[in-house]
Order: structure tokens, then C-alpha cells, then sequence
């Protein structure tokens, strides 16, 4: 545009500066209306957004993920009956099976609600235990990752952006930790803090057993670290991109470069790296109560229910296939959703 | 062996002899951390007696000389005596325990790997094509089942329901459900592993250079890619092993294997705390070392590969 003008103007005295006066003139509202760009300029969440719609898998998956939540988060409100409540006289009942005195209560036109998963071995409903197992899986897994989003994104941006000697020794502990076998030291600390658990006046720690707060314990001290590492290598590699020198040659001050430029290119690798955290976290705790060192009874987790399942595996199979059915679309469905996040959030490392 | 590589070795081993003291030492201290001693649960024992028992053990003298003493007993390979079995000094209930285990997941870990090179190599070969389909399908099923709902499972149908196959690893062929229950999980991980490493290695252009020369399929197969897809296979070597080690716990319970893994939970069963020390220890120390194979064996196979 300010070319055109230019061209039109014979050349002046060729030692002159040759500045045409036109083009100093402050802009029509013609001209200042072709800089305003036509489409909304696409975030890079609303593209990683579009990207993860698209993906009919990730989709259903997270579908899924809501509707169990919200199963094992209201159910229990209006559920009419609960985890601990025993009944003798319906022990060990099939999926829609009715115990004898309740059939004859429903012979007398009473409206009894079906045991929709039976009982167990000591007349409790089933599907009760199992919406509760569900619960502290989610519960487990959602925990683990903002314990490690929080401590990962604290200790790595740190480390990224002091560098130097700070960075190295930082590493180093990453180093040692990332080589602790995690699973073992989450077994010897159920161990050895289970006594000091089921005896705490604290009744939410007593409540959630050895397992459930070794588990946090140890999330909280070994876990955080791939996170820590790739927050780290992330910001390592923002502070010294072009971009970021152009802005702060522009005048962008430190709070503005790291709002505008460190956050949003972490994202990715958080939102990421705590999607894989989650079915690792659950794996882990259902692992525990399979062992016997994960909630408290009578509270009820997936592996409990598994572990409990055995002992009548010929007779009651369906006692093993629930909770073992539950956890498996929870993790498959995470996994899931976690892989859809990573192609829409990383395009690079899609294969 | 060059210098660069030699320097690596050395802090790479300096790092896992750290790890591995660590270890000890969270073990140790975590364990003496608790209130309660070992013998105060059990019943009808006078103060006399626990103070005795105390004594033997070395439970009396300060944390940190027994810690020493601990540790000095260790590298002579004592782990001190168990207060679950009488009568049986730790080392040689791991080694017991040791042998069975390790049959069963040295076999696991052959088969996961094996299997999975095969079927990975395959899936990127029909890169989306069916039977690529069937065979992600089936991976991501499997990585997402843990191994005690893939253990009971087996052991309901093949052993249970069907009657293929017994049910208590003493028995003639009770080892085969516990090796396949504690494969599963690995060998999909390998697929999936082995799968996107092919896909890299064949977009390579000496791949497209060896095709051009007109090499058969076969040999581009064996002889240039296979070589170059197996690096992040052998990283995997260590995580595999903590897989197997810690998933034996629950297998060898399901199946009532006499391994290490079950004795790692009888002994929490039994508050036999010098077990558990040793137990884990012991565990560890083989994860660390497999890790530390690990990764010396992917720099001797890809030199490429930086020695940071």
C-alpha cells in the first residue's frame, strides 16, 4: 500500500534521502481497517482442542471417564443400601437374586431394589462395593496427579530456569530417584506406617488405610520426577528459543515472557505426562489391596474386592469379573484419553 | 572400548552402587522407624524375654551402629536371621524363594520379549491394515489389565472353568498359567515398543538406499532393520524386570508358587521385619542392576547415542 504511493512520486535529487512525505501521514480508517485480522486467531489450546474432538476414540473414552465419576459420585447419595451394612440371610446371592425374606417381603407387594451385582460372603451389596471401589480408584488416580503436576511443575521450573550449577545438582536427585524402585518403596512404607494408620486419631488417614496414604507419600516423593525432568527440558529450551529474545527485545518483561511463552509450551507436556500418571497411580493402589495393604475395611477397593473374590472363585466367579471388569475400563479408558491428549497436544511425537 | 565409554561405565556403576545404598538405607531406617518391635505383638513373653530376644537380634544399641552393622553384615551377604521362620537365616529363604522365581520370570521375560519384537515388527509391517488393527487392539487391552486381574482370570477359566491346566504351581505344568499371567503385560508393551521403533527405522534412508539397490525384503528386514529396532526393546529390560519382580508378588499368591514374591508377603503377613528388609533389598538391588545392563548394553549396541 505505502509502496504504491511511493512509486507514483518522481525520484527526487539522488543525493536526497528520498523520504516521500506520504508516507508519514497518520493512517485512514480504511487502511486501519485491513489490519484487522479477519478470522479469531486459533490458541493453542483451542487447536489442541479441535485436534482432540476429532478423535472419536479419546472421545469415548473421556466420555466414559464422566459417566463412571458420576456414577461413583452420586450413586452412593440415594443408593439404598451401603457398603457395611452385612445381612446373613443374603449371603453370597447372584446378580438379581433375592433372599428369602425378602422375597417373601416382596411377595407381600413390597418394592425391594435388586441386588443388581448380588451379595458377598457376608449378605453386603455387591454393586454398592464395587461403585465404591470405583470411587477411590478415581480418587486415587486424580489425587497422584496434582500431587505430581504441583511438585513436578515446582521443581523442574526451578531447575530450568536458574540452570547451571543449581540445574546439575537438581538433576542429579532426579537421577537417584528415577532409579528407586517406586513399587517396592511403596510396599515397605504401607508396612511399616500401618500400624501408626489404623491407630490415628486423624479420621481422615484412618480411614484411608496404610495403602492410600503410602501411596500419596511416596507420589509426593518419587513420582514427580519424568514430570520435574520434561518441565525442566521444556523451559531449558523456551529460555533460549528466538521468540522469546524478540519479545524481550520488544520490552516483554520476565512475568509476561513466562505467562505468554513458558506456560503454554509447558502445557502440553504436563497435561501429558499427568494423563499417563493416572492409570499408573490406580494400577498401584489396586495392587496394594490386592496385597492386603491398601484401604482400610470395610471400605472397599477394586483390588480388595479381587483379592476377596478368590477365595470362592469356583462358586461366585462374578465376585472376581465385577471389580476386575470396573478396573479395566477405567485404566483402558484413561490410557485412552491420555494417548488422544498426546496426539493432540504433540503432534511431533505422533507415530 | 574407548575412554568416553569407560568414564561412562564407571559413573554409571558409582550411580547404581548410590541407588542401591539408598535403598538400604530407606529400608533400613524406614523399618526402624516404627514403634512397635517385632516380638512386642506376640503373646505370652515377659519383658525379660523380649529384652533377651532384643539383645540377640542386636535391637538394643543404637540405630545407627546397628545400621552400620546392617550394612557390613550385607556385603558379607548376611541378612540376618528371620523371626518369622525360626531357625532359617534370611539369605537362605530368598535363595530358596530366588529359585523358583527366577524360572518363572526369566521365562516370562524371554517369551514377553520374543513375542513382542515378532508381533510389534509384524503390526509395523501391515502398518494399518488388519491384522496391525488386531494386534493394537489386543496390546492396548492387555497394558491396561493388572497383573492380579489377568492372573485370576486365567486361573478361572483355564484352570477353573476349563480344567486345562492346573491351578497350584507344585503341580506338574503349574508354572505355565504363572509364566503367561506375568508375559501378558510385557510382551504388549514390547509390541508397542517395537512397532513405532520399526515404523522409524523404515522411513530411514539407508532403508530406501537398500531397496534401491534392489535387496530383497526379507534381507532389508533382518539384516537392516531388526538390528536397528531392538535399542529401545533393551531399555526396557530394567522396567520390565520391576515389572516382573513386583507382579510375582501376586501371581506367585494366586497360583501358591513357593517364590519370592510370596514370601515377600508372608513375611508382612508375619511382621518378620528382618525379611522384609532383606526381601526388598534384595529386589531392588536386582532392578538396579538390571537397569544398569540396560543401559550400558543400548550404548554398546547404538555408539551413536551421546555419553552425557
Amino acid at each position: 500500500m505505502t509502496e504504491k504511493k511511493a512509486e507514483g512520486k518522481k525520484i527526487k535529487n539522488l543525493l536526497s534521502l528520498q523520504i516521500d512525505p506520504a508516507l508519514f501521514e497518520t493512517a485512514s480508517e480504511e487502511e486501519k481497517a485491513q489490519q484487522v485480522t479477519m478470522r479469531e486467531s486459533v490458541s493453542f489450546m483451542k487447536d489442541a482442542m479441535r485436534r482432540l474432538r476429532k478423535n472419536k476414540i479419546a472421545m469415548i473414552s473421556l466420555i466414559i471417564i464422566v459417566l463412571v465419576a458420576l456414577i461413583a459420585f452420586i450413586v452412593p447419595t440415594f443408593y439404598p443400601y451401603t457398603y457395611t451394612k452385612q445381612d446373613v440371610t443374603a449371603q453370597n446371592l447372584g446378580p438379581f437374586q433375592y433372599s428369602a425374606k425378602e422375597q417373601a417381603k416382596i411377595n407381600k407387594g413390597q418394592n425391594i431394589f435388586p441386588h443388581i451385582m448380588g451379595t458377598d460372603n457376608l449378605g453386603r451389596d455387591y454393586a454398592i462395593r464395587v461403585i465404591y471401589g470405583t470411587r477411590i480408584s478415581l480418587l486415587v488416580g486424580i489425587f497422584s496427579a496434582l500431587i505430581v503436576i504441583v511438585i513436578g511443575i515446582i521443581y523442574g521450573s526451578i531447575s530450568g530456569y536458574f540452570g547451571g550449577k543449581v540445574d546439575m545438582v537438581m538433576m542429579r536427585i532426579v537421577d537417584i530417584i528415577y532409579s528407586l524402585p517406586d513399587v517396592l518403596i511403596v510396599i515397605l512404607l504401607s508396612v511399616a506406617i500401618k500400624d501408626w494408620v489404623s491407630t490415628s486419631k486423624n479420621e481422615l488417614i484412618s480411614r484411608l488405610g496404610a495403602g492410600m496414604v503410602s501411596i500419596f507419600i511416596v507420589f509426593g516423593l518419587l513420582y514427580w520426577v519424568s514430570m520435574a525432568r520434561q518441565v525442566r527440558g521444556q523451559i531449558l529450551s523456551i529460555k533460549e528459543q528466538e521468540y522469546v529474545l524478540a519479545s524481550k527485545a520488544i520490552g516483554a518483561g520476565p512475568a509476561r515472557i513466562i505467562r505468554k511463552h513458558m506456560i503454554p509450551n509447558c502445557v502440553s507436556v504436563i497435561i501429558i505426562i499427568a494423563a499417563m500418571q493416572i492409570p499408573s497411580a490406580i494400577f498401584t493402589e489396586s495392587f496394594l489391596s490386592f496385597l492386603g495393604l491398601g484401604v482400610s475395611v470395610p471400605m472397599p477397593s477394586l483390588g480388595s474386592l479381587a483379592s476377596d473374590a478368590r477365595t470362592s472363585l469356583r462358586s461366585y466367579p462374578y465376585q472376581l469379573i465385577f471389580p476386575a471388569l470396573s478396573i479395566f475400563l477405567i485404566v483402558l479408558s484413561f490410557n485412552l484419553l491420555g494417548n488422544g491428549l498426546r496426539d493432540a497436544f504433540d503432534p511431533k511425537l505422533r507415530n | 572400548m574407548n575412554a568416553k565409554f569407560l568414564s561412562y561405565l564407571v559413573k554409571r556403576l558409582l550411580m547404581a552402587f548410590l541407588t542401591i545404598f539408598l535403598v538400604i538405607a530407606i529400608t533400613f531406617f524406614v523399618m526402624h522407624a516404627i514403634p512397635a518391635s517385632p516380638f512386642s505383638s506376640e503373646k505370652a513373653k515377659s519383658d525379660a524375654v523380649i529384652a533377651a530376644l532384643e539383645a540377640k537380634y542386636g535391637f538394643d544399641k543404637p540405630v545407627t551402629v546397628q545400621f552400620w552393622n546392617y550394612l557390613v553384615n550385607i556385603l558379607h551377604g548376611d541378612f540376618g536371621l528371620s523371626t518369622g521362620w525360626v531357625g532359617n537365616t534370611v539369605i537362605d529363604l530368598i535363595l530358596g524363594g530366588f529359585s523358583y522365581s527366577a524360572r518363572i520370570g526369566f521365562t516370562a521375560g524371554i517369551i514377553a520379549i520374543v513375542l513382542g519384537v515378532i508381533l510389534g515388527s509384524i503390526a509395523a509391517l501391515q502398518r494399518d491394515r488388519f491384522l496391525d488393527k488386531i494386534i493394537q487392539i489386543i496390546t492396548t487391552a492387555l497394558v491396561s489389565m493388572p497383573s492380579f486381574v489377568m492372573a485370576t482370570i486365567l486361573l478361572l477359566v483355564f484352570a477353573l472353568q476349563l480344567a486345562w491346566l492346573p491351578s497350584l504351581g507344585n503341580q506338574p505344568g503349574g508354572l505355565i498359567l504363572p509364566i503367561i499371567s506375568l508375559s501378558l503385560y510385557p510382551m504388549a508393551y514390547v509390541t508397542k515398543l517395537q512397532r513405532s521403533s520399526m515404523l522409524d527405522v523404515l522411513g530411514q534412508d539407508y532403508i530406501r538406499t537398500a531397496k534401491a539397490k534392489g535387496v530383497k525384503n526379507s534381507q532389508i528386514i533382518f539384516k537392516h532393520a531388526l538390528k536397528n529396532t531392538l535399542t529401545p526393546v533393551i531399555t526396557y529390560a530394567g522396567p520390565m524386570m520391576a515389572y516382573i519382580l513386583t507382579g510375582s508378588m501376586v501371581v506367585e499368591n494366586i497360583f501358591s508358587v513357593p517364590g519370592l514374591g510370596r514370601l515377600f508377603t508372608n513375611s508382612m503377613l508375619r511382621t518378620d521385619y528382618m525379611m522384609i528388609m532383606g526381601v526388598t533389598i534384595f529386589l531392588a538391588t536386582m532392578i538396579i542392576l538390571m537397569n544398569f545392563i540396560g543401559d550400558i548394553l543400548y550404548k554398546v549396541i547404538d555408539p551413536r547415542i551421546d555419553l552425557g
